[in-house]
């Protein structure tokens, strides 16, 4: 599944890294503590999270994840959209809890490759 | 000239919900004076209403009482801001104060104790000091900058609330003025076992919350005189201040 078809499919609102939507989705992950992302988030996945920091794109692009999704109806601060433009990574607004989402991504056939 | 002066740059009093009556202001100061510090900073989460009373206290004492808060950001980072005089911190409590929703639960977080330099309970906060703000990291950095104050990102070492943890790495454009090291670590070893301070100068401090705790960490600091501005100073190894390690 790609970004752009995950977005359309689940209603999960784009709102920054347009040019991103292409990625291919690979697998999941959850976290909110950044320094656990860095070292346990699959590559190429989609990272459900709270966190709005620009930090987050960093480590995305360190990880050449698919996309972050902001869970909750947390926004992103203003650096972190505009890094997210500049790396092309897709960050995706969702205003329900991560639980509902991943139970959503999960179903559709999205699964980690040692999950 | 220049001379060396111990402090113990995060303390918390009764007034943080975590501590008890044991942490009264007054009381900080004798345990403070008693372990030889020269210098404290008095940094309660998200408020520096006891610090004034601590200050009042040291009287006559060789005591350098520097009012501080430790604020939560939204990311849910900790970070010391220390002020040189006692106005200043007032205005940036002001600041945290406009962006610190919900209200304590005594019974649950804590009691929330405002004291005199005498001892005498003034009051109770009702506000959720043991929150997150609502204000970004780098916010609140410019701000505490704005208004003459040294920024230290707390205890950079622990999971919770650390920097390091909560964001997986420092980032480039923060201007902190320093990073602390929690008492669990040796200073000296903390450029290696911590490879994510990078070049940030660090100090150490007790970050207590019971008397016994209060310089139980505490960093050698070669100043002119036990300022905010010289330790400002010191951490950027300027005119010969420094932080001894």
């Amino acid at each position: 599944m790609t970004v752009k078809e995950l977005s359309d499919r689940f209603d999960v609102q784009v709102v920054a890294g347009e040019k991103g939507l292409n990625r291919t989705i690979d697998g999941g992950y959850c976290g909110d503590l950044l320094s656990d992302v860095m070292a346990n988030a699959p590559q190429r996945c989609i990272w459900l999270t709270v966190q709005g920091h620009q930090n987050v794109v960093a480590i995305a692009v360190l990880k050449e994840m698919a996309a972050i999704v902001l869970t909750s109806g947390y926004k992103p601060d203003p650096e972190t959209v505009e890094k997210a433009g500049v790396e092309g990574i897709p960050i995706l607004a969702w205003k329900g809890s991560a639980y509902d989402l991943v139970g959503l991504i999960h179903a559709a056939g999205v699964r980690n490759s040692d999950g | 000239m220049l001379e060396h002066f111990k402090a113990d740059l995060h303390i918390h009093t009764c007034l943080s919900p975590c501590t008890e009556w044991e942490m009264s202001p007054k009381k900080i100061v004798e345990r403070s004076l008693k372990k030889d510090l020269d210098i404290i900073a008095i940094c309660d989460h998200n408020s520096v209403e006891n610090a004034g009373a601590a200050i009042r206290s040291v009287k006559s004492n060789p005591l350098c009482v520097i009012p501080g808060m430790e604020i939560c950001s939204k990311e849910e980072v900790h970070v010391l801001a220390l002020f040189g005089e006692l106005e200043q911190a007032l205005v940036m409590q002001q600041h945290v104060y406009s962006h610190l929703p919900g209200q304590n639960e005594a019974k649950v977080f804590g009691y929330q104790i405002i004291a005199d330099e005498n001892d005498e309970v003034l009051g109770e906060s009702s506000r959720l000091l043991i929150g997150a703000t609502e204000l970004g990291l780098q916010e609140i950095v410019t701000k505490a900058r704005s208004l003459g104050g040294v920024t230290i990102a707390s205890h950079v070492d622990r999971p919770a609330f650390g920097i390091i943890g909560k964001l997986g790495f420092i980032p480039d454009d923060l201007r902190i003025d320093g990073v602390e090291i929690s008492y669990r670590i040796p200073l000296k070893t903390a450029r290696d076992s911590i490879p994510g301070i990078k070049d940030f100068p660090c100090v150490t401090s007790s970050d207590a919350h019971h008397p016994d705790d209060i310089g139980r960490a505490w960093t050698s600091f070669l100043l002119a005189a036990p300022t905010v501005e010289e330790i400002r100073l010191a951490l950027k190894g300027e005119k010969g201040r420094k932080v001894e390690i």
